[in-house]
C-alpha cells in the first residue's frame, strides 16, 4: 500500500506530468478546452471512456441519447447556439458509421464537432475483426480533418489539434478514432492547446487594398444590396453587419442560415434569399448593381439558374474559405478573411447613405407577397389549419425571443419564413444537407445549450420518425423542451414536388401514421392533438407554458403548398407567387 | 470549355491519408488522374504529390484550390505545361535474340537517348527517360521485336518559376507570428 502512494506520488512528480489511462487523459483533455457537455452512445470498444466518465460526472455531463445519429445532431446543434465546438462520442463499426450523416450534416453547414469514436485494438486493425470499420476512410469526404490514434500518448496533442482545426477558420467537424489499447495504456498526461500548424492558417491578414477598393465600389452604388450568410455568426460579425448596414443604408437579406443575423423587424431587413425565400430579396437581385456576399456562398438554393443570376450587377465576395471564391459565380472583387475583421475596416471607409427610392421597391415586392401569399397563409379565415398560421402564432407569443429548431421540408421553410427572428444565434436547421430526422435531437441539443431559453422545435410527421427514439432523451434528461409536429400525412415537400413538377403522382408520400401522442404519452411526456383552429392560440399557450417537456401535434393541411418558390432551372427573379394545383 | 493537360504539384505534411483525401476531391468531379508520383520535397518534411489531370483551366482552378483547402496540404501549384521542366521515365524488358541482328539495338539507343540496364540471353531491358511522346515512339520502334514489359512511371517537374516552396513557407510563418503578436497586443489592452 505505501509503496503504491509512493510510486504515484513519483508519476505525478515527474515533469510536472501525470501517469493516467488513455481514457482519462481523453476526458482531461476535453476538459483543458472548456468542454463540459458530451453527446454520445457507448459500445464495445469505446468502454474505457465511458468507465472512466463515471469518476468525471460532476464535471461532465453525458447526454446519452437513443441513436449516434441524434447525438451528432444534437452535438451540431449544441455547437450552433453556444459558438462552442460540440463533442460527440460513439464506439467503433455500427457506432461509428451511425454518425456519418450528423458528421456530413455538420460539415456542409461548417459547424464545429468534435466526434470522438472508439476504434478495435491497434492489433487487430485490418483484419474485419468484430466492429471494426475504416472509419477514417469513411469519414473522409465529410469531415474537415480526422486522424487516427493508436498509442496513449499521442491522445493530448491529437485532441489539442482536433479542437484548433475543427474552430478556426472556416469550421467544420473533426474526427479522432482511438484504439481500445490506447485509451487502457498509460501516458505521462501534460496538455499543452494548440496554437499553430504550418499547413493550416487560418489568421489570414487582412486585404486592406481589396477592402478599399470595395468601399468605393459601396459608395459608388445606386442599388446596393447585402447578401449576409452563415459566415456573419460564426465571426460573429452580427453587430458589425447591423452598423455597417445602418451606415450605409444597403438593405440586408440573409441565407436560411443567415437567418438571424440581423433583425427581422430592421427597416433595412430584407428577407429571406433562395428557392422559398421572400419575393424582394429574390427578384431584386437581379435589378441591384453591386452585391455585398458577406459569409454565404451561393448555394444552389440561393442562386435558382447560374445562368440568369445577378448577371447585371458587380459581386463583392467577402469570405474565409478560399475554395468559395468563383466556385458557382464569377465574383468581381474577393476578399479572402473573416467577416468581421473586413467590416471592421470597412466601416469607416463607407459614406453615410440612404436608397430610399431601392428600399421603396422592396417594400412594393414586400406588399404583393404579403396580399399573395403571406396573409393567407398566417391569417385563413376557414378550412384546415395551415403551417404559417402556426408559426406566425408561436412568433408572436414569443415575441421572437426563442431558439427556433427544425427538421427539414415544409416544416423547416414555413418556421425561416414565418417566424420573426430578433437575436442572432436562435435559428437551428440542418440547410446543406438538409437531413431529415434531424429536428427533435436538435431541439435537444439546443436546449442543452442554452437552458435559459425557450427552445422550440418544429418537425413534421416524416422527420419526426426518422428520429423518434429521440423522445427517450428527453424522458431521461427530464429535458424541458417544446416541439411542434405539423402533420400533414405526407412527406409534404416530396408532396408538394410531385404536385408542381411530377403531375400531381404521389409516389410513396403518403404515409400511415401512428397515434403520436399515445407513443409520446408513452415516453411519459405530456402531449396535445390540436385539430380546430379555435384552439390553436391556447394549444401553443399552454405548450409554452408548461414548464416540463411538451409536444404538440398539429393537423395541418393535407396538400399546402410552400410559396413562393423558385422552380428548379428558373431564375431568381422567376418566382413563383401563385400555384394552383391540376385537379 | 477546352480540356487542357495540367501538371499540380501538390504539397503536404507527411499524414497518412493524404494522397485518398487529394483523390477524393477529383473523383467529385469525374476528372481522370492521366498520372501521379509520390516523393519527398527539397523541405524536410515535406511531401510532394505531383498529378496530370486533363481538364479545363476553370476545374483545375477550383480543384486546386479545394487541395489546398485540405488541412494537412501546405500548398498547391498548378502549371501547363510550358511553365515546367518535366520528365517521366520507361522500361522497356524487349527479346534479346530480335535486337541483336546487326547494329539494331546500337542504333536505337543512340537515336531514342536511351540506355541499356540488362542483357541476358532471353531478355533485354532499355531505360528510356523523356515526354509521354518520344516514350510511346521508342515502343512502336521496339515492338517488331518482341516488347515483353512495358512500364511507364508518372511524372516528375520542377517549376521554371523562381520562388520556391521555402519562401511560401516563411511567409506563412511569419503572417502566423504577426497575427499572434497582434493577438497579444489586442488581449494585453
Amino acid at each position: 500500500m505505501k509503496e503504491q502512494t509512493e510510486m504515484k506520488q513519483a508519476d505525478i512528480n515527474i515533469h510536472g506530468t501525470e501517469n493516467i489511462t488513455g481514457a482519462e487523459a481523453i476526458l482531461k483533455s476535453l476538459m483543458e478546452e472548456g468542454v463540459d457537455t458530451i453527446f454520445g452512445y457507448p459500445g464495445g470498444a469505446i468502454m474505457p471512456v465511458y468507465d472512466k466518465l463515471m469518476d468525471y460526472s460532476h464535471k461532465l455531463n453525458h447526454i446519452l441519447t437513443r441513436h449516434e445519429q441524434g447525438a451528432a445532431h444534437a452535438a451540431q446543434a449544441y455547437a450552433m447556439v453556444t459558438g462552442k465546438p460540440g463533442v460527440c462520442f460513439a464506439t467503433s463499426g455500427p457506432g461509428a458509421t451511425n454518425l456519418i450523416t450528423g458528421i456530413a450534416n455538420a460539415y456542409l453547414d461548417s459547424v464545429p464537432v468534435v466526434f470522438v469514436t472508439a476504434q478495435v485494438v491497434s492489433s487487430l486493425i485490418g483484419t474485419d475483426a468484430f466492429q471494426e470499420t475504416d472509419i477514417l476512410g469513411v469519414s473522409m469526404p465529410v469531415t474537415k480533418w480526422n486522424c487516427q490514434v493508436k498509442k496513449a500518448e499521442d491522445i493530448p496533442a491529437t485532441i489539442a489539434r482536433a479542437f484548433y482545426i475543427a474552430k478556426n477558420g472556416r469550421p467544420g467537424p473533426v474526427l479522432i478514432d482511438i484504439t481500445k489499447d490506447a485509451q487502457f495504456d498509460k501516458l505521462n498526461y501534460k496538455y499543452k492547446k494548440c496554437e499553430y500548424l504550418r499547413s493550416y492558417n487560418p489568421n489570414i491578414p487582412l486585404h486592406k487594398k481589396a477592402v478599399e477598393s470595395a468601399a468605393i465600389m459601396i459608395n459608388h452604388a445606386e442599388k446596393p444590396l447585402i447578401l449576409a450568410g452563415h459566415g456573419i455568426q460564426i465571426s460573429g460579425a452580427e453587430k458589425e453587419l447591423k452598423a455597417f448596414a445602418e451606415k450605409t443604408g444597403i438593405p440586408v437579406a440573409v441565407t436560411l442560415l443567415g437567418i438571424s443575423c440581423f433583425p427581422a423587424d430592421h427597416r433595412l431587413y430584407a428577407g429571406l434569399l433562395g428557392m422559398h425565400g421572400n419575393y424582394g430579396p429574390n427578384v431584386l437581385t437581379n435589378q441591384a448593381d453591386l452585391i455585398i456576399a458577406i459569409g454565404m456562398r451561393f448555394d444552389d438554393r440561393v442562386t435558382g439558374n447560374l445562368k440568369k443570376y445577378a448577371k447585371q450587377a458587380r459581386i463583392i465576395h467577402i469570405d474565409i474559405d478560399e475554395a468559395e471564391f468563383n466556385k458557382n459565380v464569377p465574383v468581381d472583387l474577393e476578399i479572402h478573411n473573416d467577416a468581421r475583421d473586413v467590416l471592421e475596416y470597412l466601416i469607416p471607409l463607407t459614406e453615410n447613405k440612404s436608397y430610399e427610392s431601392w428600399i421603396r421597391e422592396f417594400r412594393i415586392c414586400d406588399k404583393i407577397e404579403y396580399d399573395k401569399v403571406i396573409k393567407p397563409e398566417t391569417n385563413p379565415e376557414e378550412g384546415p389549419i395551415l403551417m404559417g398560421e402556426v408559426i406566425n402564432t408561436v412568433s408572436e407569443l414569443t415575441k421572437g425571443d426563442a431558439v427556433i429548431v427544425t427538421d427539414v421540408g415544409q416544416n423547416q421553410m414555413a418556421a425561416a419564413r414565418y417566424y420573426k427572428f430578433i437575436h442572432p444565434g436562435s435559428f437551428i436547421t440542418s440547410g446543406g444537407m438538409g437531413t431529415m430526422g434531424f429536428g427533435l435531437p436538435a431541439t435537444i441539443g439546443a436546449k442543452f445549450g442554452r437552458p435559459d431559453k425557450q427552445v422550440i422545435g418544429f418537425t413534421g410527421d416524416g422527420g419526426f420518425q426518422m428520429t423518434i427514439q429521440e423522445l427517450g432523451t428527453i424522458l431521461h434528461h427530464k429535458l424541458p423542451v417544446k416541439l411542434i409536429v405539423l402533420n400533414n400525412g405526407y412527406l409534404g415537400m416530396v408532396r408538394q414536388w410531385q404536385d408542381m413538377f411530377f403531375k400531381k403522382r404521389y409516389a410513396s408520400t403518403e404515409l400511415v401514421n401512428p397515434d403520436f401522442v399515445t407513443i409520446i404519452s408513452g415516453y411519459g411526456i405530456p402531449a396535445r392533438r390540436v385539430i380546430e383552429r379555435a384552439d390553436l392560440k391556447d394549444s401553443i399557450a399552454e405548450m409554452l407554458g408548461a414548464e416540463g417537456p411538451f409536444i404538440l401535434e398539429i393537423a395541418i393541411a393535407k396538400e399546402g403548398n410552400v410559396l413562393p418558390m423558385i422552380e428548379p432551372g428558373a431564375s431568381v427573379s422567376d418566382i413563383t407567387l401563385n400555384y394552383k394545383s391540376p385537379q | 470549355m477546352g480540356k487542357q493537360e495540367f501538371t499540380i504539384s501538390i504539397f503536404s505534411e507527411d499524414h497518412i491519408g493524404i494522397l485518398n483525401q487529394i483523390t477524393i476531391i477529383l473523383t467529385r468531379r469525374q476528372i481522370n488522374i492521366e498520372s501521379i508520383t509520390a516523393s519527398e520535397s527539397a523541405v524536410k518534411g515535406v511531401q510532394l504529390l505531383t498529378l496530370v489531370v486533363k481538364t479545363s483551366s476553370e476545374m483545375v482552378r477550383k480543384v486546386a484550390k479545394q487541395m489546398e483547402k485540405l488541412v494537412d496540404v501546405l500548398k498547391v501549384f498548378v502549371h501547363s505545361s510550358d511553365e515546367i521542366i518535366y520528365q517521366e521515365i520507361a522500361l522497356y524488358k524487349v527479346k534479346t535474340n530480335g535486337l541483336m541482328s546487326g547494329d539494331i539495338i546500337d542504333n536505337i539507343v543512340r537515336n531514342y537517348h536511351a540506355k541499356i540496364l540488362v542483357i541476358s540471353p532471353e531478355y533485354t531491358v532499355i531505360e528510356k527517360t523523356g515526354h509521354k511522346g518520344e516514350i510511346n515512339d521508342l515502343l512502336n520502334r521496339l515492338e517488331p521485336y518482341g516488347v515483353l514489359q512495358f512500364t511507364r512511371s508518372g511524372r516528375v517537374s520542377v517549376t521554371k518559376q523562381v520562388k520556391e516552396l521555402n519562401a511560401y513557407l516563411t511567409e506563412m510563418d511569419e503572417a502566423n507570428r504577426d497575427n499572434n503578436r497582434e493577438m497579444e497586443s489586442y488581449k494585453k489592452n
